[in-house]
Parts: structure tokens; C-alpha cells; sequence
């Protein structure tokens, strides 16, 4: 089975956030931090993507854009929320144009609390999903073998 | 063809993509360094393509594989054809017939932003080809062959006679090698102005073709390098690999001091230090013959 977490190539997202996080995402990547000793890169491209970090919540100008971003992203992928935003719409909640947290529209399977989301938080939010992408890969190959070893018990009996 | 060449062939088509990789991940743990960062392990850019090759492949275009394909096999090509030890104007006609494929790759998926990537690698192309014609003429004045095998086992490295013409190739190996101040074409880097630029619309396992490549690529441009130092005596493959790793570090050092430079001022710069350095070159050679 092939080890991808090796490299988990990011995608971020800016919903409507108040900047806040997204500055502490790009901290992430700078020379006190270094998210790139895990091979961490920021491609800003979807069809390149593995993991979709997300900040600031969901509101209705931008929920086609969330939905279209994740599906342009090719399996697996994990998705996370940074930042209490994108976790449940935090101190926007209750505005007119705010739909909510990031898993209104798409799957959310990682949440990292904080306003702003502190980078030692995000680091490890990226650590955590790095071990989910790699467990879906394998899930994935698990089931591909299962199917082909049915196939051919199938054809040995036929 | 004898025997000679073709291990020469089939140790290239072998061993070129590692030594690319390799260069590919000194390059980003240099890059790091120079930025006081750790940066990440040295076989990362294996780590990529191995993911990348792994991944779902999502094709915009069905025909993008098929170009990408025949650009990455007309660049083994031309590597073959080089460490072979052929004729070293043909070698380069083979390169540039490949560029013209990765662009079509880029504008086959009619997407603006790769659109975009590939008319501007078009014009990164216009200009890096005159030095790289030239740097042919000038080995054929010098050498009185364009046969590399020749050239390689002259007594005297061609680079006393050719020194213009080295200065303008390690300058448009910049262009060439998509490094920073003229990486307009593929937004390497965190510039993401065309997001991916040429790259954008590449899939994941089109990504890993055009990686490869580029390794394939990158071993064929440090072996032009080396045939400007490379002479009948063994010890200077030694020189060779010397002055291969201080150009490749010169291009890592320029890539992380420099900032993005217009097109017009990229054809401006590499046009002029092409005729002055190589053309004055050209002249003494030719008042010299
Ligand atoms: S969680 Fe706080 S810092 Fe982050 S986007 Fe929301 S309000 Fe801004």
C-alpha cells in the first residue's frame, strides 16, 4: 500500500471570515512554524488538492463556490475547519447572510477550534487529517483487492 | 551506433528521473534553508509524484494525456539522443518539438488560466531558443562537428574557447528551468496570480507525467552544462559534476533572491546578454578562424 501522507498538498479556502485565521494559516508556513518539513504545500490549485482548509463560515454568495471546490478535488480528501467560523458560523452566526459552519454544504471531518485559531492548533489539525487521507487511501486499495479476489473466486467457481 | 552509446542511452532513460528527483529535493531543502526553515526531506519530490500517481485522475481533457505523453517522450528522446552522443543541433530541434506539445497541453483544456500559462511559456520559449541556437553554431565553429561524442573527448575543454556562449546558456537556464525571476508560466512558488498557470488544469496523474519530464529535462540541460567542461581527460568529469552542482546552486540562489520580472523586460534582458556574450563570442571565433 502506497504511503501518500508523505505528502498532503493544501487548498484554502476563504469564506467570509474576518481574516483573522487566514492569517494564522499562512503563519503556518512560515519559518518559525514550517509546516513544510511535513511536505505541507499550498497550491491554491483544487484538481491538485488533498486537503481543503477552510476558514470563516458559509453564507449564501459563497456556497456553490465550497460545493464546486470540494468536488473538483479528486479522492481522497479530507476537509478541514479552522477556526470556530468555519466550525459552527462563531460570531457571525446569527447574521442575515450566514448559513453556518463549513458542514452545512460539504463534509467537514476535521474541526480546529480557536478565534483566531492558533497555528500550533492548525499544525496539528493538518497532522490529524494527514493520518485520515492516509487511512482512506488504504480503505480504498482494501476494498479494490476484496473486490477483485471475490471477481475471481467468482470466475474460479463459474 | 555502438555498444558504448547505447549504455550511455539506457543508463540516462534509467538513472535521469532519481538524479532529477534528487536535484528537485536539493533544491527545495536548499531553498528552505536560504529562507532560515527546516524544509522537508530531501526525497519529497518522490514522495509527490508517488502520491499524485495514487491519486483519483480527473481528466478535463481527454487528449491532454495523450500530449503530455508525446511531450514526455520526445524529451526522453532528446535526452537519449544527447548522452548517446549524436548530433547535438538535432538534440535541440527534438526539444523545442516537445515544448510545442506541453503547450498544447495547456491550451487543449481551453481553460483562461492555462490558456494564459501556455501563451506565456510560448513567449518564454521565443526567449531562450536564439541562445540555444547559437550555443550550437558555436560548438559546430569551435568543434567543426555537432557530434557529441566528439566534443566530449576534445583534449581542451570548449568552455576556453566558448565562453560567451556558456554565460548566455546558464542565463537562459533560468528561463528555461521556470525559476523565479521568470517563472511566469507555471506560478511556481506562492505567486498564484493564474493559480497553477501552465499546470492548472493537469490532473493528478498528468501532473506526475509532467514532473517527470521535467527531471528528464533538467538531466539533459546539466548535461549541455557539462559538454562546455567536459574533455578527453577522465579527471575532468570530476570538473564536470563540480561546476553542474555550482550552476544548479546559482539557479536555486537567483530563484530565491530575486522577484518576478515582466515579459518584455525577460525578452529584453535574455536577447541582449544572448548578442553580447555570444555574439561577441561568434565574432572572435569566427575573426579567429
Ligand atoms: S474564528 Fe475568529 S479569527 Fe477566525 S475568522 Fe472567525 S472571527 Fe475571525
Amino acid at each position: 500500500m502506497a504511503n501518500i501522507k508523505r505528502s498532503p498538498w493544501l487548498l484554502h479556502y476563504d469564506g467570509s471570515s474576518c481574516n483573522g485565521c487566514d492569517i494564522e494559516v499562512l503563519a503556518c508556513l512560515t519559518p518559525v512554524y514550517d509546516a513544510e518539513r511535513f511536505g505541507v504545500m499550498n497550491t491554491g490549485d483544487p484538481m491538485q488538492a488533498d486537503i481543503l482548509l477552510i476558514t470563516g463560515g458559509i453564507n449564501s454568495q459563497n456556497e456553490a463556490t465550497v460545493k464546486q471546490l470540494y468536488d473538483q478535488m479528486p479522492r481522497p480528501k479530507v476537509v478541514v475547519a479552522v477556526g470556530v467560523c468555519a466550525c459552527t458560523g462563531g460570531v457571525f452566526k446569527d447574521c442575515y447572510n450566514i448559513l453556518g459552519g463549513a458542514d452545512t454544504v460539504i463534509p467537514v471531518d476535521i474541526y480546529v477550534p480557536g478565534c483566531a485559531a492558533r497555528p500550533q492548533a492548525i499544525i496539528d489539525g493538518i497532522v490529524q487529517a494527514v493520518d485520515l487521507f492516509q487511512k482512506r487511501s488504504d480503505e480504498h486499495d482494501a476494498l479494490v483487492k476484496e473486490k477483485k479476489r471475490k471477481a475471481k473466486e467468482g470466475a474460479a467457481r463459474g | 551506433m555502438n555498444w558504448h552509446s547505447l549504455i550511455f542511452i539506457i543508463v540516462y532513460i534509467l538513472l535521469a528521473p532519481f538524479i532529477g528527483g534528487l536535484l528537485d529535493g536539493m533544491d527545495r531543502k536548499i531553498s528552505a534553508r536560504m529562507q532560515r526553515r527546516v524544509g522537508p526531506p530531501l526525497l519529497q519530490p518522490f514522495y509527490d509524484v508517488a502520491k499524485l500517481l495514487k491519486k483519483q485522475n480527473i481528466a478535463v481533457a481527454t487528449s491532454q494525456t495523450f500530449l503530455l505523453l508525446t511531450y514526455f517522450v520526445l524529451m526522453v528522446v532528446t535526452g537519449a539522443m544527447f548522452f548517446g552522443g549524436s548530433d547535438l543541433l538535432m538534440c535541440f530541434f527534438v526539444m523545442s518539438t516537445s515544448a510545442i506539445f506541453l503547450y498544447f497541453a495547456g491550451v487543449v483544456t481551453s481553460s483562461p488560466y492555462s490558456t494564459i500559462g501556455a501563451q506565456r511559456e510560448l513567449i518564454q520559449m521565443m526567449a531562450y531558443e536564439p541562445a540555444v541556437l547559437l550555443t550550437c553554431v558555436g560548438f559546430y565553429l569551435a568543434a567543426g562537428t555537432f557530434n557529441v561524442n566528439e566534443i566530449a573527448s576534445h583534449d581542451i575543454s570548449y568552455i576556453a574557447y566558448l565562453p560567451g556562449f556558456f554565460l548566455s546558456f546558464v542565463f537562459i537556464l533560468t528561463i528555461k528551468m521556470r525559476k523565479s525571476p521568470f517563472d511566469t508560466s507555471t506560478s511556481h512558488h506562492m505567486h498564484q496570480e493564474l493559480v497553477k498557470g501552465l499546470t492548472t488544469e493537469m490532473g493528478a496523474r498528468n501532473l506526475a507525467i509532467f514532473q517527470i519530464t521535467e527531471w528528464y529535462e533538467n538531466v539533459f540541460l546539466m548535461g549541455v552544462i557539462g559538454l562546455f567542461i567536459i574533455n578527453s581527460n577522465p579527471w575532468s568529469i570530476l570538473a564536470t559534476v563540480l561546476v553542474i552542482l555550482a550552476v544548479y546552486f546559482l539557479e536555486i540562489l537567483i530563484d530565491n533572491t530575486s522577484a518576478r520580472m515582466k515579459w518584455q523586460k525577460m525578452l529584453q534582458l535574455s536577447w541582449i546578454i544572448t548578442l553580447f556574450a555570444s555574439g561577441m563570442n561568434l565574432i572572435i571565433l569566427m575573426i579567429r578562424k
